[in-house]
């Protein structure tokens, strides 16, 4: 074993198995320690660092994810559907299980014949970021049809599902579409001011009207469910549940079949009318017209569509009933009839000639009358307040205007909800523009002239009312002067988190108080009220009495007229018309005519109903907005007075009108 | 040759002991293996997610292991002397093959199609050839080696190992340099020779960056930094080290390791199922493996030092650091001391290739054991 070799050191067996042992012993000692190495690693992660590895631990299993609560449905009085939910079918893809994603989605586009629109939809939806598997959807809403499709052909489309979702429903489309308001797909920043944890389930968030001012309540709070989840996100059990609260259900003062009536007698035309329940404040009917169909931004809506909304003159996104500003014209009159009587500085007596010209003293600048003609000054003749109403009468309060002290008349105004919000649950209404000599100062730069009296006496210059204001002060005439504040919720099956009512009502009281000071030297009698009431009955009813005798709407709404209504005429300029130049609505572009206003209330005496009707660029406010708010009041009240007349015996026993019910409900009925 | 190796059997040993060495097994060795295995099946089981599939498998490749084991056992350690180097030659000669036409799989040259054998790794033979040839080398030269011999000795391994690391597959070519390490220590060079080497090595390694390919640079850095790229290079090691922190002293329980059964563990039945072990039985779990471990190896170079002559020595002793190396570099890299190389854990991941080679690593040294001429 040795030999054979003739090495040059010759080999010593006994030294080197010596040597060999303590060389192994030697390494077993290092291999001893580097397993020592190993245990003290292990010490370090599993004992010393164990508490933050358990964590992470942890975070990787347990996921929490948010259950969205179901929505709350929207109600009107009768107990009719404006908003509800419906359980679609939608296509959804995802990326990571496809084989190939791009033919998965042109496979899918072939058997759902899917649009350009919608195809573009789709690359957008998938070139946003996500987390990994999460689905993308295809179509939204699928036919049965398209479900069948998609089923038969399941096999060949790996990481397509059909999943099930809730979606609102407008069953109204365009009729209810800016009271109502919609939800839309939420897009960034519609959060901002929300808590965006209560969103984490959710898809939709509403925009505009009710659905908008309501969104809290409508919302609900989303569950959460602690899921166990493995590496790919898929649950694999689930650890705890806590259900979501789904929204509340709310009830609306509006009256499906008045808004049909209002949306009815306004047409084609462009236009709104806002009818309000004098008594409660309560919004029966609030129709904007042109409209749009909000159950197209729930189910999807194309660039083209949306930017055909968006650039359309005719505005139909514009709710012109709360946000649309516009000068009140000559339904500003009883108004400033009212400041005079409560400044003191005329009664019911107290009569001027009216030649059709009205001049400040020492000015040569002539107001004219509504009837002026070039070569007929026009004017109404010998004039008193009752006649300055219902013939409309210019110059009688030009002359008013012209004697009350600055700032009095929007002072006085500021009481009928002028200027401010009044309203307490519009999402986005107009406070409009109430000017007074402060405004003009910051807003022009110039002192208040005495001229802007004599313009804003009949509803022109600077001012600026909504129709929902218009609304809120004929309904406050109607009230003889007890504003309540207009409101759309009737009833919620529990109070709602956004009906911090007493607030309203405060913050309102205080903006009102600041006009005070000037508003009133006199208290308004009681008197003072039921004569301005006749002479806008006068509007109306004052017929067959001859040249420049009868009420100025009384011609178009007034003869077969079977019940008492207040009203007041008004046309608003759009564009300034030179001294001494003729409007010739010919001549004008179909944008700048006139607005036609005409606001009412009847019964007279005992008011149910008091409706606002702009007719934006319509001309005339008696001969085109009258019929309108005729329109609207005889659909509310005719049936009411069949029903008196038919039923004098059952009365005894029926049950009264349904009140408003719930809590909420009754604490809405505040005084203002 | 005057005395041929003759069986001999020390005398007032047990029946059993006696049966034992008739098919020239050591039973302490045989023992500790075993139970390594079973702990492996255990702990697989687990991994496993009842898959019955990967237990009867996995048996199926232990009971194939120790089978070639027990057969490795048998031969006479004079062939393996004998044909340790025409075993190196073709190991080495399949490694040069395996470059130029070997099949890619993962983005590395490592496995040899031939006519009529399974697909293999070359670099698999070199694991056992490399301390075998290195002790035939050394088995008639006086020890400690003259520098010409400690040089052709280094030689010995360092050139399979280049080839190992030129496919690229780190991991392996740790291995047989490990081995090859081994042998050349355990034949007395003066401890100084061995530090001057570390101390070059330390000195070299900018170089071997230079040699590296970029997975392997990545896997350097994410050793260096795993929060670098948390999900991509970062994410084994930043999984496998929550799942043995999370495991705590007892372990969350077999079959209860939310990283491994959630799957948030990659690689949890193969290279990292230490981590498996570390997160279900907790330190206790790991450090009774690497007792085992540790018993296994004392056995094995007990009985190398008892062997008879200088290949004995020499080739159990490389053999038995073949096998610490994997566990130590797999354990180590697993729980971020070093960076992710694709080295199993020795009869405990699932996987038959490393069974087989390690378990004939240990028959041969049975049979330097066994086969005695007292």
């Amino acid at each position: 074993m040795v030999d054979g070799h003739k090495p040059p050191r010759t080999k010593d067996v006994e030294h080197e198995q010596a040597a060999f042992a303590s060389r192994t012993f030697a390494l077993l000692l290092i291999l001893a320690a580097l397993i020592c190495v190993l245990i003290a690693r292990m010490v370090y992660l599993m004992v010393f660092k164990h508490d933050d590895y358990r964590t992470l631990s942890e975070e990787n299993r347990v996921q929490t994810v948010a259950l969205a609560p179901t929505r709350g449905l929207i109600y009107d009085r009768n107990g009719v559907l404006l908003a509800t939910n419906r359980t679609v079918f939608s296509a959804f893809v995802i990326a990571e299980r496809t084989k190939d994603l791009r033919t998965t989605v042109a496979e899918v586009a072939t058997l759902l014949e899917l649009s350009e629109d919608e195809l573009a939809g789709i690359s957008d939806r998938l070139a946003t970021p996500r987390r990994p598997l999460a689905p993308v959807l295809l179509k939204l809403n699928l036919s049965p049809r398209e479900r069948a499709v998609l089923e038969v052909n399941g096999h060949r489309l790996h990481g397509v599902q059909v999943r099930p979702s809730t979606i609102r429903r407008y069953p109204f489309d365009a009729m209810m579409a800016h009271v109502v308001g919609s939800v839309r797909r939420i897009a960034d920043g519609d959060l901002a001011n929300r808590d965006a944890r209560r969103y984490r389930a959710t898809q939709f968030i509403g925009k505009h009207g009710v659905e908008a001012f309501y969104e809290t309540s409508l919302h609900g709070e989303p569950g959460m469910k602690s899921v166990e989840v493995d590496v790919r996100g898929s649950e694999r059990r689930e650890l705890s549940r806590q259900k979501p609260r789904n929204g509340q259900n709310i009830t609306l003062h509006l009256d499906s079949r008045l808004q049909i009536a209002a949306s009815a007698a306004l047409g084609q035309r462009r236009g709104a009318v806002v009818a309000i329940e004098p008594a409660t404040g309560g919004i029966i009917a609030m129709a904007s017209n042109p409209s749009y169909d909000p159950n197209l931004f729930v189910t999807g809506i194309s660039a083209d569509q949306y930017a055909e909304l968006v650039n359309s003159r005719t505005a139909p996104m514009v709710d012109r009933a709360t946000r649309g500003r516009y000068a009140p014209g000559s339904t500003f009159k009883p108004i400033v009839g009212l400041a005079g009587l409560a400044l003191g500085i005329t009664d019911w007596e107290r009569t001027i000639v009216d030649n059709g010209e009205f001049r400040l003293p020492g000015r040569r600048r002539a107001y004219r009358d509504w009837s002026w003609k070039p070569g007929n000054s026009g004017g109404q003749g010998v004039v008193d307040l009752r006649r300055a109403i219902y013939r409309s009468s210019n110059v009688y309060f030009y002359e008013l205007g012209s004697r009350m002290p600055t700032d009095a008349m929007p002072d006085f105004a500021a009481q009928f909800g002028y200027g401010r919000v009044s309203s307490l649950d519009v999402a986005g209404a107009d406070p409009g523009i109430l000017p007074d000599s402060e405004w003009k100062a910051g807003y022009r730069g110039e002192v208040w002239y005495p001229g802007d009296n004599v313009n804003m006496a009949i509803g022109q210059g600077d001012l600026l009312v909504t129709p929902l204001q218009l609304a809120t002060a004929v309904a406050t005439i109607a009230n003889r002067g007890r504003l309540v504040p207009p409101r759309l919720l009737r009833s919620s099956d529990a109070p709602l988190a956004e009906y911090a009512h007493e607030e309203i009502v405060r913050v309102s009281a205080a903006a009102l108080a600041e006009h005070d000071a000037n508003a009133q030297r006199r208290e308004l009698q009681p008197e003072d009220w039921e004569r301005m009431v006749d002479a806008m009955e006068d509007v109306v009813h004052r017929g067959n009495k001859g040249y420049r005798q009868n009420g100025t709407a009384w011609a178009h709404i007034g003869r077969d007229i079977r019940y008492r209504m207040a009203g007041k005429s008004g046309t608003a300029q759009v564009v300034g018309i030179a001294q001494g130049e003729e409007y010739n609505e010919d001549e004008l572009d179909e944008y700048q005519r006139k607005h036609a206003w005409f606001m009412a209330f009847a019964p007279a005496d005992a008011p149910q109903l008091a409706v606002a009707v702009l007719m934006e660029n319509g001309g005339g406010g008696s001969s085109v907005a009258g019929p309108v708010a005729r329109e609207v009041l005889d659909a509310y009240l005719l049936p009411r007075i069949a029903e008196e007349a038919e039923a004098p015996l059952a009365q005894a026993n029926a049950p009264g009108e349904p009140r408003a019910t719930g809590e909420s409900g009754d604490a809405m009925s505040g005084r203002s | 040759m005057a005395q041929d190796y003759i069986r001999t059997m020390p005398v007032g040993i047990s029946l059993a002991r006696r049966k034992l060495y008739d098919v020239h097994l050591d039973p302490w060795l045989l023992l500790a293996l075993a139970v390594v295995g079973v702990f492996g099946l255990v702990v697989l089981n687990s991994a496993a997610h009842g898959d019955r599939t990967i237990l009867n498998n996995q048996m199926l490749r232990l009971g194939v292991a120790f089978g070639a084991m027990l057969l490795a056992a048998q031969v006479n350690p004079r062939v393996y002397l004998r044909w340790s180097p025409a075993l190196y030659v073709a190991g080495l000669t399949m490694l040069v093959v395996v470059l130029v036409v070997g099949t890619t799989a993962k983005g590395a040259q490592r496995w040899l199609d031939l006519p009529l054998l399974p697909r293999f790794q070359p670099s698999e033979i070199m694991k056992l050839a490399v301390p075998l040839a290195i002790a035939w080398y050394l088995h008639e030269r006086p020890l400690p080696p003259s520098w010409r011999d400690l040089g052709v000795s280094i030689a010995l391994f360092t050139v399979p190992a280049g080839l190992i690391f030129l496919q690229p597959d780190l991991g392996t070519a740790l291995l047989v340099a490990g081995g090859g390490m081994a042998v050349v220590l355990l034949s007395g060079v003066r401890w100084r020779i061995p530090l001057a080497g570390m101390g070059l090595a330390v000195a070299a390694a900018p170089l071997l960056w230079l040699a590296m390919r970029d997975y392997q640079r990545g896997r350097v850095l994410t050793f260096l930094d795993p929060e670098r790229d948390p999900l991509g290079d970062g994410w084994n090691i930043i999984q496998s080290k929550t799942a043995l922190g999370s495991g705590g002293f007892a372990g969350k329980g077999i079959g209860d390791g939310t990283q491994s059964q959630l799957e948030f563990l990659p690689e949890s039945r193969t290279d990292f199922i230490i981590a498996v072990i570390g997160e279900e039985l907790g330190l206790i779990g790991v450090t009774l493996l690497l007792a085992l471990y540790l018993v296994v190896v004392t056995r094995a170079l007990l009985i190398a030092v008892r062997a008879q002559d200088t290949f004995g020595r020499l080739g159990a002793g490389g053999l038995t650091l073949v096998f610490f190396a994997y566990v130590f570099v797999n354990i180590a890299m697993v729980s971020g001391l070093l960076p992710v190389v694709g080295v199993p854990l020795p009869l405990v991941s699932y996987g038959g290739t490393s069974a087989i080679t390690l378990l004939v690593g240990f028959g041969i040294v049975m049979a330097i054991h066994t086969h005695r001429r007292w």
